[in-house]
């Protein structure tokens, strides 16, 4: 089996689309092509460089067929890979094996989603599933609360150490003048909350927002002679379990315990050098399992490591320092947001929230009900 | 292997619902219990697939309340089925929150409606592993 090569590869655009609550009638691809304009003038390249495309779009079925047209593309290359959430951190690995190959040399990866404007339900009607639909989950919610349900039947996580997570999404999110929340948020209130799908309230839940981004990604050569400083890919491990809920076979594990390793194996770098974590926060419990199935702490253990506001700022490890799909925005499939805070953290542009000396940060995307796991090791030219 | 020109897995499935019966698959190449049901079995690939039907015992291996509208909640759960394979459900017969991980739970058939076709649901089977 061949493998990608580290830092052959590096993240030179990035930007999101308006984020929010969009204009009435505005398309997803109206928020994919804004991004993309945006990520275009982040690097200095033209539109007619792009020959690689990457795009996955729950509202639009043939996502790389649409953006094409939208922009009058004909790419070298394109790949509509649509694994939920983590689809852009996939995307990343295919562009990186696609360059590396000679497939194209400048990759667009776009996403863009109006669930806000049109409502959840018709920006992705659920699919009749038998052996799900008749008892009425709430998903993805129901899903991930099970998940929740079993860690604090297992170690003893408790409601407490999940709002937790909430809390320091939302102290995040207060230093990020993008971030959809701009109110202080304490345990009781996430405890008090409405629930939702026991054991969560709407505060254990990620937001519904509208937007996008894009990120354009070259050779490292190319990238050198560009404006901005390359973010390169050091590393990335991609892994699928299952696609319902009823079917994944350990609910306190998730596919991130394999897609992790990969990634570190590629990058050659240890837990400790990794200054930040963007960690696709769906739900509370998300980043608590990603903690632990990405070797950050012991399995059971998530719970206590985010506890003392130890994830927030100020705190022993700098997560989501976005705030996160909890308190920044969460259009559907949040992934290439989580990629981007991870890119500006690498180049030093987080104001803020900033976190020190980033060489070297991790992004971890999770689609579907906790289905794919998607793992992306960022480094800065030092790290080379 | 079974064609899928008269009857499919989940048709199967539903005419032992009718009957009172919850049935699933054991892959006979290497006796593993096989659920949802298909065609082919997953890792094997064999398609020696044997229909059984299970003594309808089993063990909440996770459980959610979910809340509805006008102050609705209704039990969402997995159950572990003694012969080795796993489903959502919902138990029934007891309020939501007190359905707990451990609780042993009995299978029952629900008559389902227009629009449904009958399916499985769980009642407290007395005890907790």
């Amino acid at each position: 089996m061949s493998h990608l090569k580290r830092g052959s590869v590096a993240v030179v655009g990035a930007a999101e689309s308006d984020l929010g609550k969009v204009a009435e009638h505005t398309s997803p691809l109206d928020l994919m092509a804004q991004a993309t304009r945006r990520a275009l003038d982040d690097c200095g390249l033209k539109m007619s460089d792009i020959d690689g495309l990457f795009a996955a779009v729950g509202q639009v079925r043939l996502s790389p067929l649409a953006l094409a047209e939208y922009l009058r593309l004909k790419p070298n290359y394109f790949d509509g890979t649509i694994i939920g959430g983590s689809s852009f951190m996939a995307h990343i690995a295919h562009a990186q094996a696609a360059i590396e190959a000679g497939l194209c040399e400048v990759a667009l990866i776009a996403y863009g989603s109006t669930q806000k404007t049109v409502s959840r339900t018709a920006a992705g009607r659920p699919e009749y599933n038998y052996y799900e639909t008749p008892f009425k989950p709430f998903l993805p919610a129901s899903a991930y609360a099970m998940a929740a349900a079993r860690h604090m039947h297992e170690f003893g996580t408790t409601r407490e150490q999940l709002a937790e997570v909430a809390v320091a999404a939302r102290q995040w999110a207060l230093l990020n003048p993008k971030a959809w929340e701009k109110e202080p948020l304490s345990i009781e209130q996430v405890l008090n909350a409405r629930m939702v799908s026991y054991p969560f309230t709407v505060r254990d839940c990620c937001l519904v927002t509208d937007g996008g981004g894009a990120i354009i990604l070259t050779s490292a050569a190319r990238a050198k002679t560009l404006k901005k400083k390359p973010v390169y890919v050091l590393g990335t491990g991609e892994a699928i379990g299952h696609a319902t809920i009823s079917n994944m076979e350990n609910f306190v594990v998730t596919a991130a315990a394999e897609s992790g390793p990969k990634a570190f194996k590629m990058a050659g770098v240890k837990h400790a050098d990794v200054r930040m974590l963007s960690l696709y926060d769906a739900f509370t419990i998300t980043p608590i399992l990603f903690l632990e199935d990405l070797g950050f702490c012991p399995k059971g253990e998530g719970g206590r490591f985010v506890s003392g506001g130890d994830i927030a700022p100020g705190g022993k490890v700098a997560v989501n320092t976005s705030g996160g799909g909890l308190s920044y925005n969460h259009p559907g499939m949040y992934g290439l947001l989580v990629l981007i805070e991870a890119i500006r953290q690498v180049r030093g542009e987080c104001d803020k929230r900033q976190v020190k000396n980033c060489d070297i940060a991790l992004a971890h995307g999770n689609g579907g009900v906790l289905s794919s796991q998607c793992t992306v090791i960022f480094g800065s030219e030092n790290t080379l | 292997m079974q064609s899928l020109m008269e009857k499919s897995p989940l048709g199967i499935f539903i005419e032992h619902i009718k009957k009172g019966e919850l049935a699933y698959q054991v892959c006979t190449d290497d006796n593993t219990p096989v659920f949802f049901p298909r065609v082919v079995a997953p890792r094997t690939g064999s398609t020696n697939l044997e229909w059984r039907v299970s003594k309808g015992l089993g063990t909440v291996y996770t459980t959610t309340v979910v809340c509805g509208k006008e102050n609705a909640k209704w039990n969402v759960a997995m159950i572990d089925l003694d012969e080795g394979f796993r489903m959502m459900s919902r138990v029934e017969d007891i309020d939501p929150m007190e359905v707990k991980i451990g609780m042993r739970v009995k299978f029952r058939a629900h008559p389902g409606d227009e629009k449904q076709p009958p399916y499985h649901v769980f009642v407290p089977a007395g005890g907790a592993k």
